[in-house]
């Protein structure tokens, strides 16, 4: 943007050096968890600890991922992967079809269906934790794929990202299909389902990142320490009295814990972004 | 709004909206009306049956002082939080909406904060501030600063305050980023023709014309507070020293399953309820936006 507005000289310099300075606060606590992912215990029980990274990487990052605290770090990282896709999946999937037939059909209910959902808005997990709790142990889902993820599933959010789509679809294309002799089926298949690509994936990005960061509830749903996911087993490794596992093999997995997420947000930054942006509206 | 064209089918609509329908019964309703239903009854101490109370569950939650010290607590930690994440933010946005060349790179290196999961953003600043071992805890006994969260209830608010509004200065970043790049580049220039200087166009211009994203970002930011920093306490604080950083949803979570107080727990959810559906109407009715899935 060129212009009156145009910054100069000084205004300039100083524009990046506050920026580098925000930079430089924001990575700092990430930078001090890798360099303490690189060194041996003893170097960080002596303060002050180093600032730049030690020869230790591969040795700490082993051991965590296959030893780890109470269970190794590469089977909480799995888990993760399952709840977070499982999370993602499902949420993707019962959204389109609820908001499907909510858009494109009309019967009984139809209205009182979508208030239903709806007020799941106002119900975040965090507030109904012990009666969900619970449910999900009478139901003998703890300790399981399906406790962890069933849920947290329903999403009213996606269902109106779609519904909202779906409504600036042009009728056109309806009728089209219909004269074609496609049924409500092959519609969603054939014309939907394509043409809402590109929300899919950047709600796939947003939802993924939502799903492998849940703590509350896997803490709640896994005792069994094999089922613990990486974001809420690292509370187990931290040092409390009888502590076992040292800061570096800590540090390690709080990096392998970061690494996915922060993968597909960088990797995917568009997709990101736009999720973002239109799971607020 | 609706479609003009829409398809008949007898069961087709209510076989699409079944699996969402069931799962927001049995996982949203159902316990919602668990925690209504449970906030009017106390246990007896086998819990073998349950005694009918009313609303003695509420006059007792709020006689307690624990309680209400807790919805202090709550509004300090979310007023702190929210301005100290959305001012950072606001500042990194301004200086990120001046650069002209390299401002992709900046944006990459400040969004990434936000794919951390608030019970890591906690382990992370535990760390930095362990008081035996943490590198700023050592930087601040050099200074003659004594650093131990693990006592003082005022160092363990700022703590949870830090970790909590650093993983959302992002989220603000972005927000506030749009905000000002959306807004027309020839007002500024006619206020910089005027001879108003950077400060006076930011005050006078460009601060008014984001406060609808001002306004969003605070409501979200409260949320934020409210709800998602839980990880954020139970991995620094445990809620101490003294139930110093106990936040109502940490209250929730530690008189339910730590205490085993459930009538107590559930009248918590039910005032939790209460909070979000008020907070939720808030952003509906003024902003219009959404965030929570």
């Amino acid at each position: 943007m060129s212009g009156m507005v145009e910054k100069r000289g000084v205004g300039t310099w100083l524009t990046h050096a506050g920026l580098i300075f925000g930079i430089a606060v924001i990575c700092f606590p990430i930078w001090i968890a890798f360099v303490a992912s690189t060194v041996t215990q003893d170097d960080l029980i002596r303060p002050p600890m180093p600032l730049l990274p030690g020869p230790h990487l591969l040795e700490n990052y082993l051991e965590a991922l296959l030893t780890g605290g109470v269970a190794p770090v590469w089977q909480m990282l799995l888990n993760s992967l399952v709840m977070a896709l499982g999370i993602t999946i499902g949420k993707i999937i019962i959204s389109l079809l609820s908001a499907y037939a909510i858009v494109y059909f009309k019967f009984r209910f139809r209205m009182l269906f979508f208030w239903l959902i709806f007020m799941t808005l106002m119900l975040p997990v965090e507030v109904r934790i012990v009666p969900t709790y619970e449910v999900v142990a009478s139901l003998g889902l703890l300790n399981s794929y399906t406790g962890l993820i069933l849920p947290l599933i329903a999403s009213a959010t996606a269902t109106f990202l779609f519904r909202q789509l779906f409504m600036t679809i042009p009728d056109e294309l309806t009728e089209a299909a219909r004269v074609d002799g496609a049924g409500p089926v092959r519609f969603f298949i054939d014309i939907l389902l394509p043409m809402s690509r590109t929300n899919i994936a950047a709600l796939f990005v947003i939802l993924f990142i939502y799903g492998w960061n849940q703590y509350l509830w896997p803490l709640l749903v896994t005792t069994d320490p094999s089922m613990n996911t990486v974001v809420m087993g690292i509370k187990q490794m931290l040092p409390t009295g009888d502590q076992t596992v040292e800061w570096p093999v800590i540090m390690a997995t709080a990096m392998l814990a970061m690494l996915p997420p922060v993968l597909v947000v960088i990797g995917m930054q568009k997709l990101f972004v736009k999720g973002l942006v239109e799971s607020e509206k | 709004m609706e479609k003009r064209v829409v398809f008949d089918n007898r069961w087709l609509p209510y076989l699409l909206v079944a699996p969402q329908l069931l799962v927001t019964f049995v996982f949203f309703f159902w316990p919602a009306g668990q925690a209504i239903y449970q906030s009017a009854f106390i246990p007896d101490p086998f819990g073998l049956k349950t005694q009918f109370v009313g609303f003695g569950n509420f006059e007792y939650l709020f006689g307690n002082r624990y309680y209400r010290e807790s919805f202090l607590t709550t509004a300090v930690f979310s007023v702190l939080v929210t301005v100290s994440a959305m001012s950072f933010a606001l500042w990194l946005a301004v200086l990120a909406d001046r650069v002209i060349k390299g401002s992709s790179a900046y944006r990459t290196l400040l969004i990434w904060p936000y794919a951390v999961a608030p019970a890591i953003a906690g382990v992370l600043w535990l760390f930095m501030f362990n008081p035996f071992t943490g590198i700023i805890a050592w930087m601040l006994s050099q200074m003659g600063y004594v650093w131990n969260h693990n006592l003082d209830g005022g160092q363990a608010m700022a703590l949870v305050v830090a970790a909590s509004a650093w993983k959302q200065i992002s989220y603000n970043f972005l927000f506030f980023l749009a905000g000002l790049q959306a807004i027309p580049k020839s007002v500024i220039e006619a206020a910089a023709i005027d001879g108003a200087s950077f400060w006076r166009r930011f005050w006078t211009i460009v601060f008014p014309l984001l406060s609808p994203t001002t306004f969003f970002l605070l409501v979200v930011n409260i949320i934020y507070a409210f709800f998602d920093t839980f990880g954020v306490i139970h991995t620094i604080t445990k809620g101490g020293p003294e139930q110093s950083t106990t936040i109502l949803v940490y209250k929730v979570f530690s008189d339910g399953f730590v205490g085993q107080d459930l009538g107590s727990s559930a009248a918590q959810s039910v005032v939790l309820l209460l909070l979000v559906g008020i907070l939720t109407v808030v952003q509906f009715r003024f902003i219009e936006r959404r965030v929570h899935y």
